[in-house]
């Protein structure tokens, strides 16, 4: 059955669309966007007062499977995707055992497929079972599907090891996503160094744990001429670094994660665990610079870097518990805060949640244009949105908004032209 | 006055009048201690738990006197015995501890925050017996109440804390506790053991002995943990001796009655000399006696207001 999207704003930075407009979809493409398209055999989605962006694209997740399916599995992690607006998301190859080859490749996408909700793309360990001895047989994982490489959770710190690693990836046009952590510099710390480290008597993590090794690997695409894409950007040392390797024209993009702009390292002052993240919360600089970064596209992308623990894993005394929060389903919410505090316009925000992030890892997604396939979200601006813990639709509940008041929330969401969430329902 | 506080976590979060109002009880309570019979009976029928999951000697002996002279009966569960290294949460422990209708919970823990992660899982009050580097409240309680005792009135003392500042809870607790009844707070070691922005808290800092030591009122030293210098913190004992050990030569710089303390156990001949640990200002063993006090008070204090509010409702 067609599909028709009545009287919502469209807006598809990628074609500078944004309007009242009308859209029809069959057999999973979009056929049509005008104004008062009529189709009385189409299933009518009434968007009025709502908007209607390209599915949003989250390439930085964590969804346990397999190895912790007590924490997330594929399934959970999908729903979670659904409620928070995204039609394509990407996961990370830190599983238990690692997606190291063709065969986790395969694996993760005929689940995927079998899940039937939305996009699910591999990344691939750069190297096998994330040891850092060995390079992955990069040439089949890009034929198995491996969207990008990453041995995110770790940096590979042998830098000759790390060059080749980029050097042959590169072979391949599979970019490398990299997790900046000086791993001596970082080491038994807990949170970002500084005044409330002291405060609280937790060994701190200074920000120069992540700039040092963003400038070593920028250093490394230069000499290789590969791509790059920094993870989770948490400084303003490392910014700096990203903004002028870009004067340089060096290969490089990079993403940060709504908690890097929203929260700072004050709000572990009564040391909740949920708060407890890898990077750390940063300072009111760091805020400001990732901010700026944002708007000057610094940084390009934002991800959610969806980490699920379990309650009673986080529940422990802090140097015990784990690294990591929940994202997915409060992504575009959070930071659609960007966009009430005038930070960003609504543009630039679905362009750094979907159409650029689509262009960075090269994805047949990011924009409604006639032709291309129907993935949207349809989200309301401006409702009242009180984050519940027990609401979740991931397995897990760390998440350091709970209890926050949200205003955008996703109400719909088509994937291949299916609805795969109406009006919060999700199928 | 009334003490309002429901646990002892810190001293940050206690006022000027709430810690005075410690240390004035204390003062009621040291002489329990010279009697014949050192037992009142201010907190009989309370059962109170020691939870101490890092090993410690005298602060929890001490806390078990204290609780002993006010008539309590005390449990003592230790890291070696406890169920936390056989896989049971800290949430289960403390369940199961209040589970048997004990009245307060004294905890030493080796990761800061877990007298508070603690407190938010039982409802009798939690005493912060040390947590990691972060606070040891009844140690600068007693630092405190040593040092008034001496001195009178805390108003513009000079107290130097030498040491390693970076991993001390003793001495954040004594930052906050000494600032706010006036004194002049110095901390003074390695750069590599002081902690960062640590200038941010109400307290002088400096790297050199001889600033920390002029004309201070009362110098507190620190512990050196052995395992630093395999951590390469500084290059080794000696040199950590000579550049940061206290000794009769650098103490002149200080007023000549100036206090000498120690939370204990001392490493002699290394953060402090044989001859000034046993000389005449050294002050180390009445700390260890004002600790019972300061520890009753603050037991006093929290359980019977617990009674009160209870009798309240």
């Amino acid at each position: 059955m067609n599909l028709l999207i009545k009287n919502g704003r469209v807006i598809s930075p990628a074609d500078n669309l944004d309007k009242e407009q009308d859209i029809l979809i069959e057999k999973g493409i979009i056929k049509k966007i005008a104004k008062g398209i009529k189709d009385p055999k189409a299933r009518v989605v009434e968007a009025k007062g709502k908007i209607v962006s390209p599915g949003l694209i989250d390439m930085h997740t964590h969804l346990r499977e397999p190895g912790r399916e007590d924490k997330e599995t594929l399934y959970t992690g999908a729903r979670a995707a659904v409620r928070g607006g995204f039609t394509t998301i990407a996961c990370m190859a830190n599983t238990n055992p690692p997606l190291d080859s063709e065969q986790d490749m395969e694996f993760i996408l005929n689940e995927a497929k079998k899940i039937g909700l939305i996009n699910i793309l591999p990344i691939g360990a750069v190297t096998v079972e994330m040891a850092q001895k060995q390079l992955t047989e990069i040439a089949k994982l890009k034929k198995a599907g491996a969207v990008a490489l990453s041995e995110d959770g770790h940096t590979i710190l042998d830098s000759n090891f790390f060059r080749r690693a980029m050097e042959y990836a590169n072979m391949y046009n599979l970019i490398i996503i990299c997790h900046c952590e000086d791993e001596y510099l970082a080491k038994d710390g807990q949170m970002n160094e500084g005044y409330m480290s002291t405060l609280l008597g937790l060994k701190g993590i200074p920000n120069e744990t992540e700039s040092i090794i963003v400038a070593r690997d920028i250093s490394l695409a230069r000499i290789t001429g590969s791509r790059i894409h920094i993870a989770h950007v948490s400084t303003k040392e490392s910014i700096a670094l990203i903004r002028q390797a870009k004067k340089e024209k060096i290969k490089v993009t990079a993403e940060t994660c709504p908690h890097y702009f929203l929260l700072s390292d004050k709000d572990l002052r009564n040391y909740n665990t949920n708060f407890k993240v890898s990077p750390p919360l940063r300072t009111k600089d760091d805020i400001e610079a990732v901010k700026e970064a944002l708007i000057d596209g610094t940084i390009d992308i934002i991800s959610s870097d969806h980490a699920p623990h379990l309650e009673s894993e986080k529940d422990l005394e802090f140097n015990e518990a784990p690294f990591g929060m929940i994202g997915l389903e409060t992504s575009l919410a959070a930071s659609f805060k960007l966009v009430e505090d005038k930070v960003l316009t609504i543009e630039e925000l679905i362009t750094k949640m979907s159409s650029m992030t689509a262009e960075i890892f090269n994805l047949n997604a990011g924009v409604i244009r006639e032709g291309f396939p129907a993935d949207l979200t349809i989200f309301n601006p401006v409702s009242d949105w009180r984050v519940k813990k027990d609401e979740f639709e991931s397995k897990s509940s760390n998440s350091p908004f709970i209890d926050n008041e949200f205003h955008a929330r996703v109400e719909t969401v088509i994937c291949m032209g299916r609805v795969v969430m109406d009006k919060f329902k999700i199928i | 006055m009334k003490f309002m506080q429901r646990n002892l976590i810190g001293l940050e979060n206690l006022s000027k009048e709430e810690i005075v109002h410690i240390l004035e009880t204390a003062t009621s309570f040291k002489e329990i201690s010279k009697r014949p019979i050192k037992k009142v009976p201010a907190l009989r029928g309370k059962t109170i738990a020691t939870l101490f999951l890092e090993p410690s000697t005298r602060t929890r002996t001490s806390f078990e006197l204290a609780a002993k002279r006010l008539s309590a009966d005390v449990v003592s569960i230790h890291s070696s015995s406890s169920s936390i290294l056989k896989g049971e949460t800290l949430r289960d422990t403390a369940r199961n501890i209040e589970a048997m209708d004990i009245d307060a919970i004294i905890m030493r823990h080796s990761s800061s925050g877990s007298p508070l992660l603690l407190s938010k899982h039982v409802k009798v009050p939690v005493i912060n017996a040390g947590d990691g580097s972060h606070e040891h409240p009844t140690q600068a309680l007693l630092d405190i109440y040593t040092i008034k005792e001496k001195k009178k009135d805390l108003k513009g003392l000079r107290v130097s804390i030498i040491g390693d500042i970076l991993h001390s809870r003793v001495a954040r607790s004594n930052i906050w506790g000494l600032s706010k009844l006036g004194a002049k707070v110095c901390v003074c070691g390695p750069a590599t053991l002081l902690p960062p922005e640590i200038e941010k808290l109400p307290t002088k800092v400096t790297y050199k002995i001889e600033e920390a030591l002029k004309d201070a009122d009362a110098v507190i030293t620190l512990r050196i943990q052995l395992e630093r210098q395999n951590d390469k913190y500084f290059p080794s004992l000696r040199e950590y001796s000579r550049e940061y050990g206290v000794n009769s030569q650098n103490i002149k710089l200080a007023k000549k009655d100036a206090l000498i303390m120690h939370p204990g156990p001392i490493n002699r001949g290394i953060e402090l000399s044989q001859d000034v640990a046993d000389g005449p200002y050294s002050v180390i063993l009445e700390q260890v006696t004002n600790g019972v006090a300061v520890r009753m008070a603050v037991l006093y204090l929290l359980l019977q207001k617990e009674e009160k509010y209870e009798s309240a409702n």
